[in-house]
């Protein structure tokens, strides 16, 4: 039976900690979720990772693979193992708390900061909205609403490195759902939110968040839109 | 930190400078392909300019479209560098009306010569 | 911890970093040209002797150089232009070739033109 070099990341701390190899036996139809579960159950018990459903559901395993941002279980090693090496580290971008585990609250704070979050008017005494779904708003919602929030983009993207206020890719793209949601109605506030150095202005189109998403999705195509949507607020003086 | 207001203001000021210059540029390139193919001559440029004054518009407007989106972009790229604040705007905006001053004072230069 | 280049390595971010750095070279530029232009202010013989110096064969290879970086960055700006201010569209990437042949096509043109 072959076997695969695994260099994982272990440390407490981005700064702090280093790769280790690991022998894991080669085995048909193996994921990378796979290898790290056997270095945990079989080899070293310390290591620390995340995961949950195994099934490419939840975004809870995405990690650095051969320096790509990518669901391990969704990761079959022969597409990515060449020459039988596998590196494998914690998401980029986000604080390590420990080997392959990141601290996500920063990520979920841009989204809360992004006001990625539904303010409706009505109660349950009005009558539903009425919204069709083959219009452009409802469709350029179904394009991003399927998000989970698993740190891929956010992990890929240049300008979180390079720019620490940065909302990101997941976050604007959130709000860019609820820009298009016509039942909304803290539309202003939101402009205002994601508008600026530290918001949509700061895209550079680099379009790698869209190139990583597992779900398919286009942070870059409703980051442009919020841009235009920015614009025709501070057109219209509501910035 | 300026405020969000500027900061949408100066993307967008950069954004619209881009496309003035998208066709200035196109019109740039090909005059430049055109005249240098007999050999470029100082007569040439000049007769060029003075064949219609609306060179000199043309030119006009092609400099400050430069002085507008040149100061933006260097901004952004400077930013991610890691310098900002209020020394780097105002060198920024030194180097923009240098960018007038200096393209208008080549048009000028240009235009004297009969 | 940060990405390194493995993760960078795709068209539409090489096509940022060409429009960065031809950004950056162009601004860099535009005062020797301007400078260059002005020299007119001293008469007509004085540019065209400027004019007579830039016929050295390294100096149209740079000018070619320039060329191509002006082209570069206009079609990759209009690219840009495109992205952000009309509908997405999925084939962004054939837009990316399109820019680059157009300023191969341009620098070639120029390259062509001036021996």
């Amino acid at each position: 039976m072959s076997e695969l070099t695994v260099r994982i990341w272990r440390g407490l701390e981005a700064e702090n900690g280093e790769f280790q190899d690991y022998k894991v036996p080669r085995l048909e139809s193996q994921t990378v979720l796979d290898v790290v579960t056997y270095v945990q159950r079989r080899v070293d018990a310390s290591l620390s990772y995340r995961f949950a459903c195994r099934v490419g559901v939840c975004g809870s395993c995405a990690m650095s693979v051969n320096g790509v941002s990518r669901w391990t279980c969704r990761t079959h090693v022969s597409k990515v193992a060449k020459d039988g090496l596998l590196e494998i580290a914690p998401l980029r971008n986000l604080p390590v708390i420990k080997d392959l585990v990141t601290d996500m609250s920063v990520f979920f704070d841009k989204w809360a900061k992004a006001r990625g979050q539904f303010q409706g008017e009505h109660t349950r005494h009005e009558a539903f909205a009425q919204v069709k779904p083959d219009s452009k708003a409802r469709k350029n919602v179904d394009a991003a609403i399927e998000c989970i929030g698993c740190g891929v983009c956010y992990s890929s993207c240049e300008v979180v490195s390079w720019n620490a206020d940065y909302l990101g890719p997941a976050a604007l793209s959130r709000a860019w759902t609820l820009v298009n949601d016509v039942r909304d109605v803290a539309q202003k506030e939101r402009l205002q939110a994601v508008a600026g150095d530290a918001g949509c202005q700061a895209c550079h189109t680099h379009i790698t968040c869209t190139e990583r998403c597992p779900k398919g999705i286009s942070p870059t195509a409703g980051i442009a839109g919020l841009k235009r949507a920015v614009l025709n607020a501070s057109l219209k003086g509501e910035l | 930190m300026r405020s969000i207001k500027v900061q949408v203001i100066l993307w967008g000021a950069q954004r619209l400078s881009a496309l003035v210059l998208a066709l200035c540029v196109l019109v740039h390139l090909a005059t430049i392909i055109y005249a240098v193919r007999s050999g470029l001559t100082a007569a040439h440029i000049v007769s060029r300019l003075h064949q219609s004054s609306l060179w000199t518009v043309f030119y006009s407007l092609f400099v400050l479209a430069i002085a507008i989106h040149a100061p933006i972009g260097l901004r952004t790229v400077v930013a991610e560098w890691g310098y900002q604040g209020r020394i780097i705007d105002g060198l920024l905006g030194t180097i923009a009306l240098a960018l007038v001053v200096g393209g208008f004072r080549a048009l000028f230069a240009l235009q004297g010569l009969a | 911890m940060k990405n390194d280049f493995r993760s960078r390595n795709h068209p539409a971010y090489w096509a940022f970093i060409l429009h960065r750095m031809s950004g950056v070279a162009l601004s860099l530029f535009l005062p020797l040209h301007f400078w260059a232009l002005g020299q007119a202010l001293q008469g007509e013989i004085k540019l065209q002797g400027f004019l007579r110096w830039t016929e050295q064969p390294w100096v149209k290879i740079a000018e070619t150089l320039l060329v191509v970086l002006l082209a570069a960055h206009m079609s990759g700006g209009v690219r840009l232009l495109m992205l952000e201010f009309l509908p997405w569209r999925s084939w962004h990437k054939t837009l990316l070739a399109l820019a680059l042949g157009v300023s191969v096509a341009m620098g070639l043109m120029f390259l062509l033109s001036v021996f």
